[in-house]
């Protein structure tokens, strides 16, 4: 099982191209907000579920979907369904 | 009081040139875009050949961000964004400012956008993988795409829309950005339009039987515009786009001035009388120029040049009727008229305003561009109009006055006119 650190160095190469804030990006951890802090088009959030779903080979309902929209939500989200796997 | 509206930058993708530079030396030596199409052959169409801008990888990465580029299947877009940027740039105009430039509009028209990407969506939809669509399938195929992504691109804060008539699309896309202007609405506008490429674009068209299938080995020799042995039009694909100006505006930031439009008029024949569907109603056709030349303020006798519609079939000759017609000029007497399709098929949507482009340039450059494939010259033609009127070589010579119009299923027109600015 990869551990917290592993994880968000996976979620940190997904979410570049969606990234419009390069400084929020460098110093992104579990307090960053997709939208407010890395600048997100909150319409890429569906791309970067599915780059989720790819990676990980899991599945995220649409109830994970909405409340996905920060790093520790992420995070979390993909912890509970990996285990679950 | 009405405004003065003036060209000032112009960009254009076509089968035959891709960017002004290349297309105007095209266009000058005559140079065919079209070419043989595996995909066509391979689908067993009846015309194997058609018109296809090259796009290079390289080209795609300067006009789009790689995250507009993930998952991108649009090539009206494509074309029509590489046309509107390279219009914009030409202006001298400036982009990427922090607010939006409420002076600005965007009037770019499409006939389709992103067939391509439908087509993938709807495997992915009938496989029920709705989820797995992403969030650029909406922005790609909405028939406004286009002027959206240039909307954005540049940061226009007037206007920003799409208008669709077939294929006068990119001739009355001009017109419409003029009447904006002209009215004191907007300083300037992106006009143009774009026409997709693609079997799924030109199927509809095969099936009618309305293509030529006579020229599969000898594509260049394929697309022949008021030739004897014209055999229907060959498809083809691509944008063009031009920064319409108000004079004062233009003239404050000593912007280039390639030409002025004097006005024009759009109409249609109702599908009545002769009228269908397909086929255009002659007295439209001939109302729509004169009265083109009447908001224009110009007499039939004054125009120079007719870059004409004239699409390779056989409606070609009753087109020349009506120019006649409406200009009340025959023989010697007719201008000179040429056909842009001869060189990259028939454009669709994309048509009107790659036309417009090459019209433009010929007024700003001083010549007339020749017609190709035209060297059997249809005798119904020949009784109407001087052989010399349509010239097959090419003419270096100053002209004042060009007269463009389009003609579209649905029997709709467009007619505009363009005259040689003179400071």
């Amino acid at each position: 099982m990869m551990n917290k650190e592993q994880l968000i160095g996976k979620l940190k190469i997904i979410v570049k191209p969606y990234t419009n804030n390069p400084e929020a990006y460098e110093n992104m951890d579990e307090g960053t907000g997709f939208i407010d802090d890395l600048r997100i088009n909150s319409a890429n959030l569906v791309d970067i579920i599915l780059d989720i779903e790819e990676t990980f080979d899991i599945t995220i309902d649409n109830d994970d979907m909405e409340r996905m929209l920060d790093v520790k939500a992420a995070i979390e989200i993909i912890e509970a369904k990996l285990a679950g796997k | 009081m009405d405004r003065r509206v003036v060209i000032t930058g112009l960009g254009v993708v076509a089968p035959n040139g891709v960017g002004v530079p290349a297309f105007t030396n095209a266009v000058k030596m005559g140079i065919s875009g079209i070419s043989h199409d595996r995909q066509l052959q391979d689908l067993q169409f009846s015309c194997q050949i058609a018109g296809k801008p090259e796009i290079t990888e390289n080209m795609k990465l300067s006009y789009f961000s790689e995250l507009e580029l993930r998952g991108f299947n649009s090539t009206g877009i494509l074309y029509g964004v590489i046309a509107g940027l390279e219009a914009w740039a030409d202006a001298k105009l400036p982009s990427n400012g922090p607010e939006p430039d409420w002076d600005t509009g965007i009037l770019f028209g499409s006939g389709t956008s992103g067939v391509d990407k439908f087509r993938e969506s709807i495997y992915k939809i009938d496989d029920l993988q709705t989820r797995r669509l992403g969030s650029n399938v909406v922005a790609q195929t909405m028939n406004s795409g286009i002027s959206a992504y240039l909307g954005g691109k540049l940061g226009a804060g007037n206007q920003v829309t799409t208008n669709s008539s077939a294929c006068v699309t990119g001739t009355e896309s001009i017109l419409m950005a003029f009447d904006r202007i002209r009215s004191g609405q907007a300083k300037r506008m992106l006009a143009g339009s774009t026409g997709e490429s693609g079997p799924y674009i030109w199927a509809g068209f095969d099936a009618m039987r309305v293509c030529t299938f006579r020229h599969n080995d000898t594509p260049e020799k394929g697309s022949r515009p008021m030739s004897a042995s014209a055999s229907g039009f060959v498809p083809g694909s691509g944008a063009g786009a031009m920064v319409l100006e108000d004079l004062e505006s233009a003239i404050q930031r000593d912007a280039p001035i390639y030409a002025e439009v004097l006005g024009g008029n759009v109409n249609s024949g109702g599908q009545r009388g002769e009228g269908t569907m397909t086929a255009p109603n002659s007295a439209a056709v001939q109302r729509c120029i004169t009265e083109a030349l009447k908001k224009a303020g110009v007499k039939g006798k004054d125009i120079d040049a007719i870059n004409g519609h004239l699409t390779a079939t056989s409606k070609d000759s009753l087109e020349i009727e009506n120019w006649a017609e409406a200009l009340d000029r025959r023989e010697a007497d007719f201008p000179y008229i040429n056909s842009l399709k001869s060189m990259t098929g028939h454009c669709l949507s994309g048509a009107g305003s790659i036309e417009c482009v090459a019209s433009v340039l010929q007024l700003y450059d001083g010549f007339i561009f020749p017609n190709i494939n035209c060297e059997d010259l249809h005798p119904e033609i020949a009784s109407v109009i001087n052989p010399s009127c349509v010239p097959s070589g090419l003419i270096i010579k100053n002209i004042n006055l060009l007269a463009k119009a389009s003609f579209g299923f649905g029997d709709v027109n467009a007619c505009i006119i363009f005259k040689k600015y003179k400071n």
